[in-house]
């Protein structure tokens, strides 16, 4: 490696002053093969741009990142809020149409269904509304936090998203088992 | 004539042979074998770190893309991960392709998925632990031009839309424009982004709305120019990001500053325009 090197110095200098001395030296410059290229007007680098633009795929996201409490917390935000909402429209609806439908879903009617159930499936139905209920609201107070630009550090994050999760266990605790 | 001329040569040489040493050996990202005897089998077993890697050609698009495997003995090998890609490159697969320049943090070229997380290949430090492949992607959700090395053309048009300069409704005034120590340090924090894309690329919204909205990268050198009191547009770039998808579709996710490589917060800095255009302060 370093042999070649110097001898590349030595030809080079020579080859100012003494060509014909220098010439046994020069075939030593070729030792690194050149890349081959293609010339290529403008407009066909262009079109082939556009070629390779139309069939470059998207690298691999939401499969390959690595887990963290933030974007868990926040899609988990997002699902428990559309979950929540969907809920309240799709009983306010049902309720509004049940005249029509013969349903009955007068208070009177859902709580003596409910009393007839066993008291594992009440509790099950009771976690199951309490988990989203909890968790969107303890998260929803963090942004409220976080929109007047307080606790935005990784810090901050984390120990905020730390205290939603474990209230929002207690919340759910007591909602299921005590209320 | 021609014995002194030889005597010449004879002197270059030596001259060279004497500075070509160090930067022979500066040059390589594995650890000198040529040179150094190779190491006894008794004082060092071979830590066999096994790396896995997208690879995606254009000139055979129809291929599908694909992770590949690559072996490299982690005592030959540097300590980051730009290191064994190099030495994947020179000395396994000279058509494995990823873009790198500095190796020191400060040019932004190497960043791309490791283990999950965007970061800068030549900051971040090989898992030692020889039992887990390491994995090696591009940015998430970028289009691919090969291999490691994703498109960034639309990331530098919306670093563009946000004019990243200085911008002055008086005259000049002829000489610099100073600014008190306080108003300066508004901008630690903020100036130091080498647009590396890792945060950018990091964010589901992005994932979902690069089109529109702009990203944590380019709305955090956004603010450091709303936050500079040099600059005499503020009430423009404010009213440029106020609306429903350029600065809006930020929902506070934080993986941008979970994933800075050089440890700033965009997320921050997104929250205190937003606190800006509401209460016209921050």
């Amino acid at each position: 490696m370093s042999l070649s090197r110097t001898a590349f110095r030595a030809a080079s200098q020579l080859s100012h002053r003494q060509p014909a001395a220098a010439s046994f030296l020069l075939p030593r410059l070729q030792t690194r093969s050149a890349a081959s290229t293609t010339p290529t007007t403008a407009a066909e680098a262009h079109s082939l741009l556009v070629s390779q633009r139309q069939k470059r795929p998207i690298a691999p996201h939401l499969s390959i990142y690595q887990p963290q409490l933030t974007w868990y917390m926040s899609s988990a935000n997002r699902i428990t809020g559309v979950l929540l909402s969907g809920t309240v429209y799709l009983f306010g609806i049902s309720y509004a149409v049940a005249p029509w439908l013969g349903l009955h879903l007068e208070s009177a009617t859902i709580a003596a269904a409910v009393a007839a159930l066993p008291v594992a499936v009440k509790l099950a139905i009771k976690a199951t509304f309490a988990t989203p209920f909890a968790f969107h609201c303890f998260n929803g107070v963090r942004h409220l936090i976080w929109d007047t630009a307080k606790e935005l550090t990784i810090k901050g994050v984390y120990r905020t998203g730390y205290v939603v999760l474990a209230s929002s266990a207690f919340a759910v605790t007591y909602l299921t088992f005590f209320a | 004539m021609s014995a002194s001329v030889l005597s010449r040569s004879a002197l270059l040489a030596a001259a060279s042979t004497r500075s070509s040493i160090p930067s022979a050996v500066r040059g390589l990202a594995s650890v000198a074998t040529s040179q150094a005897p190779p190491p006894t089998p008794e004082s060092k077993a071979p830590r066999v770190k096994k790396f896995q890697v997208y690879r995606w050609n254009p000139d055979h698009p129809e291929k599908k893309p694909y992770m590949q495997e690559y072996e490299l003995d982690l005592n030959q090998t540097g300590p980051m991960v730009l290191d064994a890609l190099i030495r994947m490159k020179n000395e396994v697969d000279p058509t494995l392709t990823f873009r790198r320049s500095c190796r020191e943090g400060i040019c932004g070229s190497c960043a791309m998925n490791i283990g999950g997380i965007n970061t800068l290949a030549c900051l971040c430090r090989i898992d030692t632990d020889t039992s887990k492949a390491t994995k090696i992607y591009p940015l998430p959700h970028t289009y691919v031009v090969k291999d490691l090395v994703p498109d960034l053309t639309h990331f530098y048009k919306q670093y563009k839309s946000i004019k990243p300069y200085l911008q002055r409704k008086d005259p000049p005034p002829g000489r610099e424009i100073l600014q008190s120590i306080a108003d300066r340090k508004k901008l630690d924090g903020l100036y130091e982004c080498i647009l590396c894309a890792c945060c950018s690329t990091s964010c589901p919204s992005y994932w979902w709305n690069s089109s529109e909205y702009l990203g944590p990268a380019v709305l955090m050198q956004s603010y450091r120019w709303i936050a500079d009191s040099r600059d005499q547009f503020k009430e423009e770039r404010k009213a440029a990001l106020d609306n429903e998808m350029s600065l809006y579709r930020c929902h506070t996710i934080m993986n941008c500053a979970r994933t800075c490589p050089k440890g700033l917060n965009p997320g921050l800095a997104i929250a205190k325009i937003k606190k800006e255009l509401s209460l016209g302060h921050s």
